[in-house]
């Protein structure tokens, strides 16, 4: 709470410098606007048209939140909130593929991990590549991946998810080899003292303890594969979902709406997050952990 | 159908091979061989699947046509590196990380700024800032210009946060040492927690190697002269030319790991002292 008051300042100068920065970048227009209709504009119409213009360089940050409840909020008032022009139906689109590719992500990375603690010949030769397989930068075969899963006839959700997945299983199997390793040789012997079959070490020891590991390693992994939904959507033709509108959005120069998807995928990312911190808390609670 | 036995028989032998390998004492020979033996199973059995079960070159092209692909089509690689890589990426990584190193240092003096931009720092890295990259392509036309914004924006943050965790890592002791020196503010930063900060900033520097040739890439895909990697991707995407795409994508592989791999060696020789690098001969 002591950062309360330093956090809000810092958001409240953003603000300020995002006003400044719609009257500077949108000037231009207002100016030629105003030349062809043969006025002069005083100071105060300058402002009022540059944080009113209807395709800005930058909108406002007013203009924003108007989109984003006209996209949202109205349209569930008007019973219409999962109609294909609002924000939430969009939302739902990434989101199901964001969360099926985290589900299969942490799947596969935990799966990977148990193989590289438990088999030498995987940590030696899978290890490397799984690190070399962050170096190279996969967003960049998404379009690819689309297109060859089309072609195949897979199509529609998995795709986006395997994105996805691709990119959330890297984190959780650095964050896992590193939590099923961090029982100490002192807690190891003492299992063994106890006559504990693999399995129960595994399940009584290893795995308790690799739990704040995987915590940490799930927020960087939904965030991750929020980020592989979104550009997973730019290539199937802006049908739908939050890339789509990006993407729709830079077509037709309607920055309002690009700038009411980012928010609004920024707002799902820290829904997101902030769930697995929630359980993160709980679940660590619960263990005696936190 | 020899393919395939082919390929499985490659499977087992490779790893046959790596199990005997990884069962005897480490070595710096079996550190290097055992996972290159894996990745050229993995191609080989690649070579002989895609063989064997006739899969259309239009869908997975096998390792061979792309190394063709690659070698015959050079010039346009080389083109498209040029764009990318050294104008796109690369100055933005170095204004990007530049900057987000002198705000750090910023933010370290004044605890008022540390205590509200980083919980603000925080929550923007974990947002998806690629999302900027339609609205940075419209501010700053379709040239590398704009790829260079992209990647400063999406390396900022990680960068940032980074340095002013490691400008924090001194202990009151080696801090109480300085001032028996008489060290002043800025000798203090200089002689010890820079120097302690190295590892911190490192880390930083590597997540953003990687962020800055995606961003450059990705940012293509928005709009970009007739050049790029990203554009030659998507365009070749769209024309099944699936074993050029695969090309730059081995170019792309190539770039990263010499990136994040020159970071690391300068690394090695820049923070020889700490534990972390003291264990590896």
């Amino acid at each position: 709470m002591r950062n309360l008051v330093p956090v809000l300042t810092v958001v409240a100068v953003i603000f300020a410098i995002w006003y400044a920065a719609a009257i500077v970048l949108n000037a231009p227009w207002a100016h030629n606007k105003a030349e062809r209709a043969g006025t002069e504009l005083t100071f105060s119409e300058l402002v009022a048209d540059t944080w009113s213009q209807n395709k800005p360089k930058l909108p406002a940050p007013h203009q924003v939140g108007a989109e984003l409840w006209k996209t949202t909020g109205e349209m569930v008032a008007n019973g219409r909130g999962f109609s294909k022009r609002s924000l939430i139906y969009h939302s739902w689109i990434t989101f199901s593929a964001t969360g099926l590719g985290f589900v299969l992500g942490t799947a596969l990375g935990i799966a990977l991990a148990i193989g590289i603690v438990y088999n030498r010949t995987m940590d030696m030769s899978v290890m490397p590549w799984v690190i070399a397989s962050q170096t190279i930068p996969i967003l960049a075969i998404a379009p690819m991946i689309i297109v060859v899963l089309n072609a195949v006839g897979i199509s529609g959700l998995l795709p986006k998810a395997m994105i996805s997945m691709y990119l959330s299983f890297f984190p959780v199997v650095v964050g896992m080899v590193k939590g099923l390793r961090s029982p100490g040789p002192m807690q190891l012997d003492q299992m063994r003292t106890w006559n504990a079959t693999p399995a129960q070490t595994f399940w009584k020891l290893r795995l308790p303890s690799s739990m704040p590991y995987l915590f940490t390693s799930l927020k960087i992994g939904m965030a991750a594969s929020l980020v592989g939904a979104i550009v997973g959507e730019l290539p199937t033709g802006a049908v739908a979902g939050l890339g789509a509108r990006l993407l729709a959005g830079s077509y037709y120069g309607q920055t309002i709406q690009i700038w009411s998807a980012l928010i609004m995928a920024a707002t799902l990312a820290a829904v997101l997050v902030g769930l697995i911190g929630m359980i993160q808390r709980m679940v660590l609670k619960r263990m005696g952990m936190a | 159908m020899s393919w395939l036995v082919f390929g499985f028989l490659a499977w087992i032998g490779g790893w046959w091979l790596n199990h005997v390998l990884s069962h005897r004492p480490r070595t710096r020979f079996t550190g290097l061989a055992v996972p290159v033996i894996f990745g050229l199973t993995v191609v080989v059995i690649w070579e002989s699947l895609v063989r064997g079960l006739e899969i259309s070159p239009v869908l997975l092209p096998p390792p061979t046509q792309i190394a063709a692909t690659f070698a015959a089509k050079t010039h346009i690689l080389w083109e498209d590196f040029v764009q990318t890589v050294l104008k796109g990426a690369l100055t933005g990584y170095v204004l990007g990380c530049g900057a987000a190193f002198l705000m750090a240092i910023a933010v370290d003096r004044f605890p008022f700024l540390k205590r509200g931009l980083l919980p603000v720092g925080n929550f923007v890295a974990a947002l998806p800032i690629i999302g900027m990259a339609p609205i940075l392509v419209m501010w700053f036309g379709f040239d590398w210009q704009s790829k260079a914004a992209v990647v400063v924006v999406m390396v900022f943050f990680p960068m940032l946060v980074n340095t002013v965790e490691g400008l924090a890592d001194t202990d009151a002791m080696q801090r109480d040492l300085m001032r028996t020196y008489a060290a002043g503010y800025w000798k203090t930063l200089l002689k010890l927690r820079l120097p302690a900060a190295m590892p911190f900033i490192f880390n930083g520097l590597k997540i953003a190697s990687t962020l800055a040739l995606i961003g450059a890439i990705v940012a293509e895909f928005f709009g970009s002269p007739i050049k790029g990697m990203g554009f030659r991707i998507s365009t070749s995407v769209g024309q099944l030319a699936l074993d050029l795409v695969w090309a730059e994508i081995v170019v792309a592989a190539i770039v990263g790991s010499a990136f994040y791999g020159g970071i690391a060696l300068l690394e090695k020789a820049l923070t020889f002292w700490h534990p972390s690098q003291r264990g590896r001969a």
